[in-house]
C-alpha cells in the first residue's frame, strides 16, 4: 500500500497512471527531479522554460501541511519573478520593514530594513511555504500550456537508484506497484533528510544545535502591526527566545526556544501549546491554532553537490538553522545557477564539466549561508557561560548605544553571494561600484520603461551601457543579446550609479542568472566571446 | 591600519588600576563578569580597527592555559 507521510494543504498533482508504466523497454529522459518541493518545482519550470524535458517525482500529490518556511527574500522573489510568477508572490505576501527586539520586559531598540529604493521587488515578503510552492506549481501549469515538457507526477516515490557513468536508473514506487525509469540527469531535490543521499551512501555529519523550537502558526484578529518582534529570555516565559512575525490571511507565526531535553509529546498537547500563547499574549487574545511543530536543526552540507549524472539541489545538499531564512531562499539560487548550465549541457552547447561550477559556486553560497545561521544561533542560543554574558552585555548596551545594534542577531537577512573569485568569471577591467563585480547578482535598478532586471535573465546579455554592443552575437551556438542602454536620462539616474560610479561607459556580460560574468569599460568583440567561453565553463 | 599599542600607554596606570578594581565594588561574581563584558565590547568599539582587535584577542588568548 502507498502510505502518505504527511498531510496535504494542497492537493495538486494527483497521480495518473503514466505511459512509462506501460512500456516494455524502460523509458529514458534527459532529466528526472526527485522531489516536489519549492527546490523541485523551481528547477523543473527552469528547465521546462528552456525546453528541456523534465519529470518531477514527488511521493505525494501536491504540497505539505504545515508553513515551515515563511521570509522569502528579494533575491528569491526576483528569481521568481524571471519564472513568471513573482508578482502573485508579492501580492499575496506581507511585507515588512520594523523589526523590534526586546530583552526581558523591555524594548531594547527598533529597527527598519529601509529597502534600498529603485527596485522592483521589496527586500522580504512573508508568505506561508505551501503558497509560495503553489505559485510555482501553477506557472508550471502555465508554461506547459504554453508548451513547456514539464510531467509533474504525484505518488511517485522513487526506491532505488543505481548510477553509470552516463545515466541513472530509478526504481520507482506508484499504488499501481513499480516500475523503471533512466535518467541522464537525476536532480536529488528530496529535502533534508534526503532518501537519495541513503541510496547512494552520502550520509554526511554536521553541527547540530542542541535546542529545539516550537512553532505555532495561530489565526487571529489582532492589533499587533506588521513588524517582526524578537524577544531574548522574554518575561512572560514561554522561551528562551520568542519570534512574533505576520503572514497572510490574517496568520501570526510564532517561535518559541524550548530547550533540548523537552518530552516533545507533552509539548505538542494543544493545551500545552495554548499555554505559552497565552502567557506571551495575555488571556484576553483568541486565536486559532493553525498549525504547529517542534524542530531542531543542523548545519551542514555535502562535500560536492554532483556526483557523477546526479546531482543534489535545496536541503537535500545543505541544511542551515532557520533563523535568517537561508533555507528555502539559497534552495531557489541553486536552482537559478542550475537551470542555465543544465540546459546548455544537455542540448550540447556545453561540457558536462559546466555542472561542476554550479557545485563550486554553490557550495560557496551555502558556506556563506551556513556561516551566517550559525553566527546567528550562537548568539540566539548561546552555548557557554561566557557567550551568555557577552549576549545579554550586547543587549544591555543596545538599549542606550547605538555601537552595539548591529551585535545583537536575531538572523540577519538572507542576501545572495557574491562568486568572487570563482572559475567561471571573466575579466573585471572596469573601475566600476563594488557591488556590481564580476560574480556578482545584478542589483535591479528603474528604467524608463519599468526595471532592469525585467529586461535580463534567460539569455546571456551584453549590457552597454553608452556603448554601443552587436544586437546578437552567437558563440559556438549560444546567443549573446545586446542591449544599449544611455544612462544621460535622469530615470536612469540609480542604473549609473549602480553599474559605472564614476566611471563613463561600461560593457557587462550577464549570465541567464543574472550574474555579472564579466565587465570593461568599452567592447571588444574577442574579450566577449573569451568571457562567454569562460562563462560556459569551456575554457 | 594600526597596530596595537603594548608599550605603557595610560598616564597614571596606579589611578586607573584603583578605578578598574572599584568599578566592580560590591558587585555579586556575575554582575562583575557582566560589567567585564560590557566593559570588553565598549572598549572594543572605540579601537574598531580588526588588526588591532585580533592582535588584542591573540595577545590575551596565549596567556591561556
Ligand atoms: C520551521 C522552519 C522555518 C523555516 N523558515 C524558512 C524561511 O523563513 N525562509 C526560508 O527560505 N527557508 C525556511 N525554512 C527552510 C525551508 O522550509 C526549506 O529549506 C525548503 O523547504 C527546502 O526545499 P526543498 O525543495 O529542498 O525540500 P523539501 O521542501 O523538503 O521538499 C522535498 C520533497 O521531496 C519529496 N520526497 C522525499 N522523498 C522522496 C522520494 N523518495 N521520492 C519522491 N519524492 C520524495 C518530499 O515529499 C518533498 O515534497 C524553514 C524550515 C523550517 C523547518
Amino acid at each position: 500500500m502507498f502510505q502518505d507521510r504527511y498531510p496535504l494543504a494542497f492537493k495538486l498533482y494527483p497521480y495518473e497512471r503514466s505511459a512509462d508504466q506501460d512500456q516494455d523497454a524502460v523509458v529514458r529522459h534527459p532529466v528526472v527531479v526527485m522531489g516536489g518541493g519549492p527546490v523541485g518545482l523551481g528547477i523543473a519550470l527552469d528547465l521546462g522554460r528552456q525546453g528541456v524535458p523534465v519529470v518531477v517525482l514527488d511521493d505525494h500529490e501536491g504540497i505539505g501541511m504545515g508553513s515551515r518556511a515563511i521570509c522569502f527574500a528579494k533575491r528569491t522573489l526576483e528569481i521568481a519573478d524571471r519564472y513568471g510568477c513573482g508578482d502573485v508572490m508579492v501580492d499575496k505576501g506581507v511585507v515588512w520593514n520594523i523589526g523590534k527586539v526586546f530583552h526581558d520586559d523591555r524594548q531594547v531598540f527598533e529597527f527598519n530594513l529601509l529597502p534600498e529604493e529603485g527596485h522592483k521587488n521589496p527586500a522580504f515578503i512573508n508568505l506561508q511555504q505551501p503558497y509560495f510552492e503553489r505559485f510555482l506549481f501553477e506557472q508550471i501549469q502555465e508554461e506547459i500550456k504554453k508548451g513547456a515538457p514539464i510531467d509533474v507526477r504525484g505518488k511517485n516515490r522513487v526506491e532505488a537508484v543505481e548510477t553509470f557513468d552516463d545515466h541513472v536508473a530509478l526504481t520507482v514506487l506508484t499504488p499501481d506497484g513499480t516500475y523503471r525509469l533512466e535518467a541522464d540527469w537525476l536532480i536529488g531535490c528530496d529535502g533534508a533528510s534526503s532518501p537519495l543521499r541513503g541510496m547512494m551512501g552520502l550520509e554526511f555529519d554536521g553541527r547540530v544545535f542542541q535546542d529545539s523550537f516550537l512553532i505555532a502558526d495561530i489565526r487571529m484578529k489582532a492589533e499587533y502591526p506588521t513588524e517582526r518582534w524578537f524577544w531574548f529570555e522574554p518575561h512572560f516565559k514561554s522561551g528562551a527566545s520568542a519570534l512574533l512575525h505576520k503572514q497572510p490571511d490574517d496568520v501570526w507565526r510564532i517561535d518559541f526556544q524550548i530547550g533540548w531535553d523537552v518530552d516533545r509529546k507533552e509539548e505538542m498537547k494543544e493545551e500545552n501549546i495554548r499555554k505559552r500563547l497565552d502567557a506571551m499574549l495575555g488571556e484576553k487574545i483568541e486565536y486559532d491554532m493553525v498549525w504547529s511543530s517542534i524542530y531542531t536543526f543542523q548545519c551542514k552540507r555535502m562535500e560536492e553537490f554532483r556526483h557523477g549524472r546526479v546531482i543534489f539541489a535545496g536541503d537535500s545538499a545543505h541544511q542551515v538553522s532557520p533563523f535568517g531564512a537561508r533555507g528555502a531562499n539559497s534552495g531557489m539560487q541553486d536552482v537559478d545557477n542550475l537551470g542555465w548550465k543544465l540546459g546548455l549541457v544537455v542540448n550540447g552547447k556545453a561540457p558536462e564539466s559546466l555542472i561542476d561550477s554550479y557545485s563550486e559556486e554553490r557550495i560557496y553560497g551555502a558556506d556563506e549561508n551556513i556561516r551566517n545561521s550559525t553566527r546567528a544561533t550562537d548568539f540566539i542560543t548561546p552555548k557557554s557561560k561566557v557567550s551568555h554574558q557577552f549576549r545579554n552585555a550586547v543587549l544591555d548596551l543596545s538599549q542606550d548605544y547605538e555601537f552595539a545594534r548591529p551585535l545583537v542577531n536575531s538572523g540577519r537577512l538572507s542576501m545572495p553571494c557574491t562568486y568572487d573569485g570563482l572559475s567561471l568569471n571573466g575579466a573585471d577591467v572596469l573601475n566600476g561600484p563594488a557591488r556590481t563585480r564580476v560574480g556578482s547578482p545584478c542589483p535591479d535598478a528603474p528604467m524608463n520603461d519599468g526595471f532592469l532586471l525585467d529586461h535580463l535573465g534567460d539569455a546571456f546579455i551584453l549590457l552597454g551601457l553608452n556603448q554601443d554592443v552587436p544586437e546578437i552575437l552567437d558563440v559556438d551556438g549560444i546567443p549573446i543579446k545586446g542591449m544599449r542602454i544611455d544612462t544621460s536620462s535622469a530615470a536612469h539616474e540609480l542604473l549609473r550609479a549602480r553599474y559605472l560610479g564614476s566611471e563613463h561607459s561600461g560593457v557587462y556580460l550577464i549570465r541567464p542568472d543574472q550574474h555579472i560574468a564579466a565587465r570593461w569599460e568599452t567592447y571588444d568583440q574577442a574579450q566577449t566571446v573569451h568571457a562567454l567561453r569562460k562563462a560556459c565553463g569551456k575554457d | 591600519m594600526g597596530e596595537l599599542i603594548t608599550k605603557a600607554n595610560i598616564a597614571d596606570a596606579d589611578q586607573f588600576y584603583e578605578d578598574l578594581i572599584e568599578a566592580h565594588a560590591d558587585l555579586s561574581e556575575d554582575e562583575s563578569q557582566a560589567l567585564n563584558s560590557r566593559l570588553i565590547l565598549i572598549l572594543a568599539n572605540h579601537v574598531g580597527d580588526m588588526h588591532v582587535l585580533a592582535q588584542a584577542l591573540h595577545a590575551a588568548r596565549a596567556k591561556a592555559r
